[in-house]
C-alpha cells in the first residue's frame, strides 16, 4: 500500500462509508459478531462458525458478516448485531450456534425477528 | 421569539461522522434564502439512536422523520415540507408493517443512560480493519493537528477541554502535555509519549475493551500527543494477560504504518513518530508511572520517589509524558469536535481551569453482585444509584444493596448513604473512595466487608514490589491483623492499629501503590465500623462469610431428603435417607456452600457459630 496523502485519506473514507452504510452497497444486510473477550470466551466463534457454514449452506449471497469489539453487556454475549438495509439493527443476546442459524434463516432471510434472543433494535447514544 | 417549526439535526456522533453538520448549515442557509429564519428553527441535537440511517433530521410539531439527509438534500426539504407542507417522502423512515415485536435499545435503561464517546465506535466498526475506522471519521482529527494547528494550539485546546487522566489521578492532560513540551525543550531532549494499558485492577477491564474495540482511537490520540509535545517515539505498555487487545493493537500498528499514519513523514506533513508495544508481566505495580518506565527500559519494575516528575526525567532519562488508555481515546474526539463539545459533558466549569470539575464521560466495567455485568460509558456527574440500579439493573435474586467499591483494589468501599453522589473526580475523592480507572464492584447484603478489605489487602501484599518499607510491612501487619479478625481471633486494639499503621503508609510509601493501599480498610473502618466490633467483640461475621465464624445447619422442618445436598457435597458431610430429614455433620464440613446451591428448598442455613466452652 502506497503512503497517503490527506486527499488518498478522504477518498478512503468516502469510499469506506459508502461500503459500511447498505443504503447504497449491494449486500442487502450485515451480521456483526461482537467479538470481545467476553464474546470469544462465552462462544462468539462458534457462532460465527455456525453463521459462516450456514450462509455457505443455503447459498446466501447479500448478507456480510463482520466483526466487532464488546458489545457492553458482556454478561448477555455472545452476541450479534443484525442489519436490515432500510430497518432498525436488532441486537440479539445469549447467543449459541444454532440460534444464531435462527436468526439468519427467520429474521435475515425471513424477514420475521427472533423475538425469543432479540435483546432491542435500535442504536446507542452517542456523545 | 417563538418558531412556528423545529428542524432537529442528528449530532451525535454517527451523524456527524455521515456529515450532519453540513446538513444542518445547508438547512440553515436554505432556510434563510427563503427568508423563513424568524420562523424555522435548525436545532443541533444528541443523539437520536438511530445511527444506521443518519444523517437524522426530525421536523417538529410535524413530528416528521427523515433519515439519510445530506446537504444536497436541503433545498428540497425546505422547499417542500418548511414551504409547501408537503412531507418528503423519499427521505422519510418507513417503519416495519407492524409494531416492532421488541423495545427500542433507547427504552432499556442499560442503553438508554449511557453516552458514547470513547466507545463510539463499539459494536459498529470491525477493529481489524483501518478502513473501518476512517469511515467513522477516524484520523480526522490528526489532518487538523498535524496541518492546521500548532502544538500550542492543540495543548491549548486539550487544556480547555479539561480532559483529565483517566487512569486514576485526574491530572489534567493539557498541563501534564505542556509541562513534558517545556521540559524537552528546556532541556534539548527528545521527550517520549507512553500509553499505559497495564490494567491490573482485580474486574477492570475498560483499557482491555477500548484497545479491542477501537485500536486506532488510542493510535491516534497518541500521535495527537507526540505532535503536541514534539515526539518521535511512542510506547503502548500493555500486559501480557490481553493477548486478543495486543494482537489487535499490533495489526492496527502496522495498518496505520502501510498507510503513512506512522513512520517518516506522515501524510506529507514532515512528522516523524512510530509506536512499538513493549509487554509487561503483569505486575500490578507497573501501572505506576516510575515502576512502568523502569519496566520499558528493561529493570525491575520497582517505582521510585517523584519529586523529580517523570515528565521531566521519565523513560532513560528522557521527558516521558504518560497517559492511560482511555485517556489518549479520548484526544481525537476532542480535537475533532472541540473542546468546548467535551467540555458541555460533565461537571464543573473547566474552561478556565481544568481542575474545576470533571467534564467528558468515564467508562466503567461494572462486576459484582448486579444484574447487568459489564461496560458501561456514562457522563461525569452521573449518580451512583443511576449507575448501579438503572444501568446496572439493580441487585439479582431480590439481595439488597450493601456497598460498591470504585477505584480497584486502591479504591474504596462506599455504603448506600452515598449512592446519590455524583461520581466524578472530586466527589470520589472526598468521599474516601477514588475514582481510579473505573472498575466497580458491587456487593450485597451477603457481602463480608472485613473479609473484603482482607481480600484486597491479600491482593496488594502480593503485588507490593517491597522496595519501600512502610508498604512492604504496613500490608504485611495489615493482613496478619485482618486475618485474625476475620477468624474470630481479633483483639479490641486491632482497629485502632489498623487505622495508624494506614495513616502511616499514607504519608510515608514511596509510591501511589502503598499510599493508596490502605483505602480499602480505612473506608469499610469509616462506613462499616459495626461489621469489625461485630466480628472482633462478638466473634459474628453479619455477612456470613468468614468461615471461622458460621456454621451450617439443615433445617429439619424444611428438608424433605431430596438428597440433592448430599451428591452437592464433596467432603460427605451430608447424611440421611432418601426422603428422611439430613444430617450435618459440622466436623467435616468445610462451609463450601454448595448443599446450600443444591437445596431448593432454602433448608440449609448459615449461622453464626456456637462457641461451646
Amino acid at each position: 500500500m502506497a503512503r497517503l496523502s490527506i486527499d488518498d485519506l478522504k477518498k478512503i473514507r468516502e469510499d469506506a462509508k459508502r461500503t459500511l452504510t447498505l443504503r447504497s452497497g449491494e449486500a442487502r444486510a450485515k451480521v456483526i459478531v461482537h467479538m470481545g473477550t467476553c464474546g470469544i470466551s462465552a462462544g462468539a466463534r462458534e457462532v460465527m462458525g455456525a453463521l459462516l457454514k450456514a450462509i455457505e449452506d443455503r447459498k446466501v449471497t447479500d448478507v456480510i458478516v463482520t466483526t466487532s469489539g464488546c458489545a457492553g453487556l458482556c454478561s448477555r454475549e455472545p452476541m450479534a448485531t443484525v442489519e436490515i438495509a432500510g430497518q432498525a439493527p436488532v441486537k440479539y443476546a445469549d447467543l449459541k450456534p444454532e440460534t444464531m442459524v435462527r436468526v439468519l434463516q427467520d429474521h435475515i432471510i425471513g424477514g420475521k425477528i427472533v423475538t425469543d434472543y432479540a435483546l432491542a433494535s435500535g442504536c446507542e447514544t452517542t456523545g | 421569539m417563538a418558531f412556528r417549526t423545529h428542524v432537529l439535526v442528528c449530532a451525535g456522533t454517527g451523524c456527524v461522522s455521515g456529515n450532519s453538520y453540513a446538513t444542518a448549515t445547508a438547512l440553515e442557509n436554505e432556510i434563510f434564502k427563503k427568508g423563513l429564519a424568524q420562523e424555522v428553527q435548525v436545532i443541533r441535537t444528541g443523539c437520536q439512536g438511530f445511527c444506521a440511517e443518519g444523517p437524522i433530521v426530525i421536523v417538529q410539531p410535524d413530528g416528521v422523520f427523515y433519515c439519510g439527509v445530506m446537504a444536497k438534500d436541503a433545498p428540497f426539504v425546505v422547499e417542500e415540507h418548511l414551504v409547501k407542507g408537503r412531507h418528503v417522502k423519499k427521505l422519510m423512515y418507513t417503519p416495519p408493517e407492524e409494531k416492532s415485536p421488541i423495545p427500542a435499545l433507547k427504552e432499556i435503561p442499560f442503553f438508554a443512560k449511557q453516552k458514547l464517546v470513547v466507545l463510539r465506535n463499539r459494536g459498529a466498526i470491525d477493529p481489524e480493519k483501518i478502513d473501518d475506522y476512517i469511515a467513522a471519521d477516524g484520523y480526522t482529527a490528526i489532518e487538523k493537528a498535524l496541518f492546521h494547528m500548532t502544538p500550542d494550539q492543540i495543548i491549548s485546546e486539550i487544556k480547555r477541554s479539561g480532559l483529565r487522566g483517566r487512569g486514576g489521578g485526574g491530572f489534567p492532560a493539557g498541563v501534564k502535555w505542556e509541562t513534558c513540551r517545556h521540559a524537552a525543550q528546556h532541556r534539548g531532549v527528545e521527550p517520549v509519549v507512553v500509553c499505559n494499558a497495564d490494567e491490573g485492577d482485580p474486574g477492570a477491564f475498560m483499557d482491555r475493551s477500548i484497545i479491542e474495540s477501537d485500536p486506532h482511537s488510542v493510535i491516534e490520540g497518541m500521535i495527537i500527543g507526540a505532535r503536541a509535545i514534539g515526539c518521535k517515539e511512542g510506547f503502548i505498555y500493555i500486559r501480557r494477560e490481553y493477548p486478543i487487545a495486543r494482537e489487535r493493537l499490533l495489526k492496527a500498528l502496522e495498518q496505520a504504518r502501510d498507510y503513512g499514519l506512522l513512520g517518516t513523514d506522515i501524510l506529507g506533513s514532515g512528522m516523524d513518530f512510530d509506536i512499538e508495544i513493549v509487554q509487561g508481566a503483569g505486575a500490578f505495580v507497573c501501572g505506576e508511572s516510575t515502576a512502568l518506565m523502569a519496566s520499558l527500559e528493561g529493570n525491575a519494575g520497582e517505582p521510585r520517589a517523584k519529586y523529580i516528575h517523570t515528565v521531566e526525567y521519565g523513560y532513560k532519562n528522557r521527558p516521558t509524558n504518560l497517559n492511560n488508555v482511555e485517556t489518549w481515546a479520548n484526544v481525537p474526539l476532542i480535537i475533532h469536535r472541540g473542546a468546548h463539545w467535551f467540555s458541555s459533558m460533565g461537571t464543573g466549569n473547566v474552561a478556565e481551569n481544568p481542575w474545576n470539575g470533571s467534564s467528558g464521560t468515564k467508562v466503567f466495567s461494572m462486576v459484582g453482585k448486579i444484574n447487568n455485568t459489564g461496560l458501561i460509558e456514562v457522563p461525569m456527574g452521573i449518580t451512583l444509584r443511576e449507575i448501579i440500579f438503572d444501568i446496572g439493573g439493580g441487585i439479582p435474586s431480590g439481595r439488597q444493596f450493601k456497598a460498591v467499591q470504585t477505584g480497584g483494589p486502591s479504591g474504596g468501599c462506599l455504603p448506600e448513604s452515598h449512592l446519590d453522589m455524583p461520581v466524578d473526580f472530586d466527589s470520589l475523592t472526598e468521599a474516601g473512595s477514588m475514582m481510579g480507572s473505573g472498575g466497580m464492584i458491587v456487593m450485597d447484603d451477603q457481602t463480608c466487608m472485613v473479609d473484603i478489605a482482607r481480600y484486597f489487602i491479600a491482593f496488594l501484599t502480593e503485588e507490593s514490589c517491597g522496595k519501600c518499607t512502610p508498604c512492604r510491612e504496613g500490608l504485611r501487619t495489615s493482613l496478619e491483623i485482618l486475618d485474625r479478625i476475620t477468624q474470630g481471633e481479633g483483639q479490641p486494639s486491632d482497629v485502632d492499629l489498623l487505622q495508624e499503621i494506614s495513616e502511616i503508609m499514607q504519608d510515608c510509601c514511596l509510591c501511589a501503590l502503598g499510599t493508596s493501599a490502605p483505602n480499602p480498610v480505612l473506608s469499610t473502618l469509616r462506613y462499616f465500623k459495626e461489621e469489625y466490633d461485630a466480628h472482633i467483640n462478638n466473634r459474628q461475621c453479619p455477612g456470613g462469610v468468614c468461615k471461622e465464624l458460621i456454621e451450617y445447619i439443615i433445617d429439619p422442618e424444611k428438608c424433605d431428603g431430596c438428597h440433592a445436598c448430599v451428591r452437592g457435597c464433596a467432603v460427605a458431610a451430608i447424611m440421611g435417607e432418601v426422603k428422611k430429614t439430613h444430617a450435618l455433620d459440622k466436623a467435616k464440613c468445610v462451609k463450601c456452600g454448595a448443599c446450600i446451591e443444591a437445596c431448593k428448598r432454602e433448608a440449609i442455613r448459615k449461622i453464626p457459630r456456637s462457641y461451646a466452652a
